[in-house]
């Protein structure tokens, strides 16, 4: 079980995302923007980060960028969901200190590869 | 692990139309040709992306690739590479609604017009296509460079030198070995010969290299794979092993080219895979649509209660506070009816005051849970007045104020269809065109304001224009025309401009396609009566016109009078009664063919025997032994005769039409404090069918 942080402004992917984790066994908290999953970054560590690029208030790169400025999250694994089309979104988000990338759309299925790929 | 998405899907839909609005309401605050502001078309980007994203993981593909188009257009204004046309917000918004209309088909599992679909599609295209020509990144993938002959392949031999700065982002060697030591038989071999003496060493840093042997039928896109989030990060060769591979020929062929980190932009990196995984999906997919196709009168009868409202938590808490206060109160009166005696009454009144007192509050707070901000109907309007402002060449402003004003969820859905023909009226009629403003000394650009605000209990909606006003000559003379009006007398402008309401009255020079002939102003009235509401109209010629309706705060709850007519109770709501008086002898004359008429403060008062009407049997028959109730509705007054007033109360109307039928001259019913049913007065109705009777 690892305690997974998951930010995403759009409701249904948060759920589908929160829902496929909760049932792979994880430890789930949701954010609807970067400045929220910041706030609760702050308060707690995370065995692993998923986050999206596009949202209000804070996009994923600055919540990227930000994340790897606290002492608990410099080497946490931290995954963006992008769509395929932004190949320099991932790139962007690589440079601000992202592990990796999921490609939407996923399914449940691939959400869980790509995520126990990344956990130790 | 079997994961049903469609459990999600409702939720998609609901940020999707929610992402369509905003999309809306912000490409008709982007004004063309000024600078733009970034932050809105952001803010347009973010929703279009968020439902391609979803439409994508929930299987919408067609929704998702419309999307697509938009959003590379809207990225290309965002980043200043394209200019913010007319044109193309126009293009914008229509394929907003072409999406909509694509979504729409989707839940209710409809087709959509393919056509249209292709039609706004193409048109979006052209935009981009015309724009920008020379880096087409719209077909210019790098053509996933010469797949490797994976068939036969021994396996592959991996040098991987990481940079120092590789963990920096998170990543790590040992997962990366993991991953490939489940593609086939792994050995790795670290070199150690860059690791710098314990006391120079950061201990953050990556020193180590590898050279690693996979060995068995692994497709190199698939070892590419698990090095995909390090490709800036290292160097990285992978070659075929040597030994039992095919042909050495093609190896050597092949060695420049895995010199070289493979291609960045390949989109799906490891197809073998790949496939697998898309073969499960379906798999999924078809699991889904068997389990569907069982739920499908489940969901019918789901969608057919499906309208839901959003409530603030604040709300809910409220009610929910309330509901504590009531339960202590009824803790107190079952502690009270334990042991009662006569010395406790005081403390039984208290309780009853207070039980009272929570009944109420408890009721005010559940009724506005269905409130909601009038804002959800007036959010259409900013794009009918831009397209039909458009349409008919004019320049037009609309200005809402007061969207936040809470409604009931029944009226709200009611006074939509009538607000929309009051503003089409006013973008028709009301508005002149430009250079007709001109000449009249008016701003080029025609107002047309839009106000909703609380008073005394109501919920007042203006409609207002700052247009030619309405022509009082010629209502006049379409009034005198049609019998309406009588020559030779004296009309006040309230009664003239009421004729506009009269069916087939239009004084429009022409019909347009945008407003019709005249029909409509009579069935908008007939709506907002329906929801219990009124509608008045002021008008100044040259300086335009203002319609105000007024509606009720809620329709389950009214204020009534209860009256008696023989066994039976009748509730009058309270609103319509003007006042109640007792007839004298001699005041009432027969008039043959109107009635029974009351000479009352100098006007003739239309008398109606309720008891009559309802055929009540024991009723009080002699005028002047019971009680005329004076009660007004459309303007026009009529005295009831009932036999005496009750108390006054407040009653949850129940429908009478649901539960019986619809009965001329009531509007529902309601069970009354002693358990009896009280049928609730349709007082228009009742104004209505005596003048029919008559």
């Amino acid at each position: 079980m690892a305690k997974i942080l998951v930010v995403d402004d759009s409701a249904s992917m948060r759920q589908m995302v929160e829902f496929t984790l909760k049932e792979a066994g994880h430890d789930v908290t949701v954010a609807e923007d970067g400045q929220v999953a910041l706030n609760v970054a702050k308060g707690k560590a995370s065995d692993l980060v998923i986050t999206d690029v596009n949202m209000p208030n804070m996009d994923g790169i600055t919540l990227i960028r930000e994340l790897r400025a606290l002492p608990a999250y410099k080497f946490t694994p931290i995954l963006t969901l992008t769509t395929e089309s932004a190949t320099e979104k991932k790139m962007e988000g690589k440079d601000a200190g992202a592990t990796g990338w999921i490609v939407k759309p996923f399914n449940p299925e691939k959400l869980l590869a790509t995520v126990n790929k990344v956990l130790g | 692990m079997a994961i049903d998405i469609g459990q999600f899907v409702q939720t998609f839909f609901e940020e999707s139309f929610e992402g369509l609005d905003i999309m809306e309401a912000g490409l008709l605050a982007l004004s063309p040709g000024a600078t733009v502001d970034l932050e809105q078309i952001n803010t347009i980007f973010r929703a279009a992306h968020s439902i391609k994203g979803g439409s994508g993981t929930f299987g919408f593909r067609e929704v998702a690739e419309f999307t697509h188009v938009m959003e590379t257009l809207l990225d290309r204004m965002r980043e200043g590479r394209m200019p913010v046309t007319r044109d193309a917000v126009n293009t914008l918004l229509e394929s907003v609604d072409c999406l909509r209309e694509m979504l729409v088909a989707a839940r209710e599992k409809s087709p959509v017009d393919a056509n249209r679909v292709e039609e706004v599609r193409e048109r979006l295209s052209e935009l981009l296509d015309a724009k920008e020509a020379p880096p087409g990144d719209t077909g210019g993938k790098p053509a996933s460079a010469a797949k490797s002959p994976s068939a036969q392949v021994a396996g592959w031999r991996i040098r991987f030198r990481p940079y120092p700065q590789l963990m920096h982002s998170g990543n790590d060697p040992v997962r990366m070995f993991r991953e490939l030591a489940d593609l086939g038989e792994l050995t790795a071999r670290a070199d150690l010969g860059r690791l710098p003496r314990l006391a120079e060493l950061q201990p953050e840093d990556c020193y180590l290299a590898w050279e690693l042997e996979l060995r068995g039928a692994v497709s190199r896109d698939a070892v590419a794979e698990a090095f995909a989030w390090v490709e800036g990060d290292c160097e990285l060769e992978i070659e075929p092993l040597a030994g039992d591979a095919p042909a050495p020929a093609a190896t050597a062929v092949k060695a420049p080219e895995t010199a070289a980190v493979p291609p960045p932009a390949d989109p799906k990196p490891g197809g073998p895979r790949e496939e697998g995984q898309q073969g499960e999906l379906m798999l999924e997919r078809r699991k889904g649509e068997d389990r569907r196709r069982g739920d499908r009168r489940a969901s019918v009868a789901a969608a057919d209660s499906g309208s839901s409202i959003r409530v603030g938590i604040d709300k809910v808490d409220a009610v929910i506070n309330l509901v504590g206060e009531l339960v202590t109160t009824q803790s107190m009166l079952s502690a009270l009816g334990e042991d009662f005696d006569m010395s406790r009454l005081d403390k039984l009144h208290e309780a009853l005051d207070q039980l009272d007192r929570n009944t109420r509050d408890l009721q005010e707070h559940v009724m506005r849970i269905r409130m909601l901000p009038v804002s959800s109907v007036f959010s259409r309007f900013p794009r009918m007045v831009h397209d039909i402002g458009g349409k008919l060449g004019k320049q037009i402003e609309l200005r809402i104020n007061g969207e936040q004003t809470e409604l009931d969820k029944t009226v709200i859905e009611k006074i939509g269809d009538p607000l929309v023909h009051l503003i089409r009226n006013s973008l028709d009629h009301g508005l002149e065109p430009p250079d007709e403003r001109i000449r009249a000394g008016k701003p080029e650009t025609g107002v047309i304001t839009l106000d909703a605000y609380h008073k005394s209990g109501s919920i007042f909606i203006e409609v207002g224009d700052d247009g030619r006003g309405l022509n009082r000559e010629a209502l006049l003379r379409k009034g005198l025309d049609n019998g309406l009006l009588r020559a030779g007398e004296e009309y006040s402008d309230e009664q003239i401009y009421d004729l506009i309401f009269h069916p087939g009255l239009s004084t429009a020079k022409q019909i347009s396609d945008v407003s019709g002939r005249g029909v409509g102003m009579d069935v908008v009235r007939r709506n907002i009566q329906d929801v219990g509401g009124s509608i008045q109209i002021a008008s100044r010629p040259g300086k335009g016109t203002r319609i105000t309706i007024s509606l009720p705060l809620t329709l389950a709850i009214l204020d009534g009078q209860l009256v008696s007519i023989g066994q039976d109770c009748y509730i009058i709501p309270l609103l319509s009664i003007i006042e109640s008086v007792q007839i004298r002898a001699g005041e009432v004359n027969r008039i043959p063919g109107r009635g029974e008429i009351l000479r009352f403060r100098g006007q003739p008062l239309p008398i109606l025997r309720l008891y009559e009407m309802f055929g009540a049997e024991g009723a009080v028959t002699d005028l002047e032994k019971g009680l005329l109730v004076v009660v007004e509705a459309d303007g026009r007054q009529v005295g009831l005769f009932v036999d005496d007033l009750q108390g006054q109360q407040q009653v949850s109307i129940k429908s009478l039409e649901k539960n019986f039928r619809r009965v001329a001259g009531v509007a529902g019913a309601t069970i009354l404090g002693d358990g009896r049913v009280g049928l609730i007065l349709d007082i228009s109705g009742l104004i209505r069918t005596n003048n029919a009777a008559i």
